[in-house]
């Protein structure tokens, strides 16, 4: 919370995400893989974005980034970068932005490198894309960021190939590669699930020191709510493609005020309480083609009222978090539960 | 690095000693020799007499290392059907042949590499889809069809090129060259786009499938989310990572077009060494087609040699991994 407090400093957000929705056009119709999600990033504010696969949380990233894959596309909605609108800039105009003001990190860091260049080359080409610098100027540039992720000897690692540096240490270079160009904003999808866990948390700890020092903010993409717990200011979870609730990262874990957030906390097994069996969430995440009526978690959530059937809650206040949950609405979820019948 | 060089040379070394072995047989093997040099009416005794001169009495093995020995020298005999040393009559019909190859390799790749390009770029594209429904026609009509109908619509229709021979050769030592004047490289149009067709299609269909799989790939997400220019991601990222397969294949095509360069000649006349091939197959000439065979062999030697080299400047892995190799021999 009191990080929270901090980064939520009352000036205009660094990023901010309005009503966003991303479509698929498929031959069966088109598919809303992200609907209507809303959510802001404060200037060196750490936000992680928790879900299941095809929760859209991904998807939001590469929007916010601009890297839809085609047919994949914003179909509605805004996205801000320091007030300026960037969803719809054409492509020459959103390149300069990506990189210089947005930087990227992807899952598979031993795929993210092009493996015929060395790490200096890639480096040296990204800074001079987006700084004016000279080759010799970007080189020194580059070997520092090597020695600031820490790559020992970067000196010669500089002139090293992809294939030459452990799994670890290319993410590192990944890192490295993110930060060239002094984004204000980095888009982490999934950086660690591809590492040993050992090295996940040096990794983890990095990205968190580099962006404290530079004040880069951060939207952390992860299944891991460990890797949240660790890193992030505040934590949006996403469910079928909507945000189902986002507060400060300590309420969330501590007191998560949606369902499901609920089930996802009580399904991570820890070491204190030994059960039988671990805890999990009924059902599974519906297709997109799927989604229920009303709320899209009421199949599998156990406070399911009349009106949840119905009627589909926005995020509203619950406690210092805001859930996208009827429980919090002051006319409840409506009737009692309808019982099980839709279950069968 | 000179561990796999060395290693490489002594495959080449193995596989025209192979080829050699071939060319031998058939020499050796394929009618008696003997006959095919004296007359009709030469006495047995002036055969044998012959025959014990040329050594072809001595054993199979010992005859093999002199053929050898004579091939690595350059010397192959004497041609049945002139009685020409045979490396002149190559030597003199080589140049044609390899600058037509050269032509026609030239075509392919200059033409082949961007359509391949352009259409893994934009795979949706109508100009795309055309290049690729003309493509199919020229990996399906056959080269001698090709050559037939460029001859009937650009010498005879339009009359705006020669339809056969060289035409204005120079001549520098024993290289005689198209390349100087106008009236022979005006002969090398048609001949180099119906010899080179088939391997544009080639290079054109295989550069678009490398693209679009690299297209695909995490570090070409990456290159673009790190901003950089789409020329740079294009042409500095994805197409290098396309020319490992495309330097394969153009090696082996280079190879074949130099051997099968016998078609285009015959159709377009052309005096170079397929169309010498041809004469001889006619003539029975086998000190020839056992000269032509060796020297096939040791283009696609070469070429191939050229082309492991090639993979190193290219492939930094490849580099690492011989040179480990290497070191551990």
């Amino acid at each position: 919370m009191a990080a929270s407090g901090k980064s939520a400093l009352n000036k205009a957000p660094l990023l901010e995400v309005k009503n966003l929705r991303v479509e698929f056009p498929t031959r069966r119709g088109t598919l809303l893989a992200v609907d209507d999600v809303s959510f802001e990033i404060a200037a060196g504010e750490v936000l992680g974005v928790v879900g299941e696969s095809g929760a859209g949380k991904s998807l939001t990233g590469n929007a916010i980034i601009g890297l839809l894959e085609p047919p994949g596309r914003v179909a509605g909605g805004e996205i801000r970068l320091e007030g300026r609108r960037i969803d719809n800039l054409p492509y020459e105009e959103m390149r300069k932005v990506r990189g210089a003001q947005i930087g990227a990190i992807f899952q598979d860091p031993l795929t993210s490198l092009n493996p015929l260049y060395s790490v200096g080359r890639q480096l040296i080409e990204t800074i001079q894309t987006h700084l004016p610098l000279s080759a010799g100027q970007a080189r020194q540039r580059a070997i520092d960021l090597l020695k600031e992720v820490g790559i020992p000897g970067a000196e010669q690692r500089i002139d090293h190939y992809p294939h030459q540096f452990s799994g670890g240490m290319r993410q590192r270079v990944v890192i490295a590669l993110a930060l060239c160009a002094g984004p204000k904003l980095i888009v982490a999808d999934e950086p660690t699930t591809a590492l040993d866990v050992s090295i996940q948390a040096q990794v983890i700890a990095l990205l968190k020191r580099l962006c404290r020092e530079h004040g880069t903010a951060v939207m952390l993409v992860t299944h891991d709510m460990g890797v949240i717990a660790e890193t992030a200011d505040r934590v949006a979870v996403m469910y079928a493609g909507r945000v189902a609730e986002i507060g400060p990262v300590r309420d969330v874990i501590k007191q998560a005020r949606h369902p499901y957030t609920e089930g996802l906390m009580g399904s991570i097994p820890s070491l204190g309480h030994r059960s039988e069996r671990l805890a999990q969430i009924d059902g599974a995440m519906p297709r997109l083609t799927e989604i229920p009526r009303g709320c899209a978690f009421n199949p599998r959530c156990g406070h399911r009222g009349q009106r949840c059937l119905v009627e589909r809650p926005d995020l509203m206040p619950a406690g210092s978090s805001r859930a996208a949950c009827w429980l919090h609405d002051p006319r409840g979820v409506g009737a009692a539960a309808v019982g099980e019948l839709a279950d069968a | 690095m000179l561990a796999f060089i060395l290693r490489r040379l002594m495959q080449s070394v193995a596989v025209l000693l192979a080829v050699g072995l071939v060319s031998f047989s058939l020499f050796r093997y394929v009618g008696d020799p003997i006959n095919a040099m004296v007359g009709q009416d030469t006495p047995a005794v002036e055969r044998e007499a012959l025959r014990v001169k040329l050594g072809l009495n001595d054993p199979a093995p010992i005859q093999f290392v002199r053929f050898i020995a004579n091939a690595a020298h350059g010397q192959f005999g004497l041609s049945y059907r002139t009685a020409e040393p045979v490396s002149r009559m190559i030597l003199e019909r080589l140049p044609a042949t390899l600058e037509l190859s050269f032509c026609a390799a030239l075509f392919a790749l200059l033409v082949g590499i961007p359509m391949g390009v352009y259409t893994g770029l934009y795979p949706r594209h109508w100009t795309s889809r055309l290049l690729q429904a003309v493509s199919l026609i020229g990996v399906s009509l056959p080269t001698f069809l090709i050559g037939i109908l460029l001859i009937l619509f650009f010498s005879v229709i339009l009359r705006w090129l020669p339809s056969f021979g060289r035409g204005e050769t120079v001549t520098i030592g024993w290289w005689t060259t198209n390349f100087l004047r106008w009236k022979g490289l005006e002969a090398l149009i048609l001949p180099s786009i119906t010899l080179g067709l088939f391997q544009l299609t080639l290079l054109m269909r295989l550069v678009r499938s490398e693209m679009l799989e690299v297209m695909r790939t995490d570090y070409i997400k990456f290159a673009r989310a790190r901003g950089l220019t789409n020329r740079a991601i294009n042409f500095g990222h994805a197409l290098k990572n396309t020319l490992v397969p495309v330097i394969t294949v153009t090696g082996l095509q280079l190879g074949s077009l130099i051997a099968f360069a016998i078609v285009t000649e015959t159709v377009f006349a052309w005096p170079g060494v397929g169309q010498l091939f041809i004469q001889s197959v006619q003539f029975s000439d086998i000190p020839v087609m056992a000269a032509y065979l060796m020297l096939i062999g040791l283009f696609f030697v070469i070429i191939n040699l050229v082309v492991d080299l090639l993979y190193f400047v290219v492939d930094p892995r490849l580099r690492g991994q011989m040179g480990r190799r290497a070191g551990a021999h």
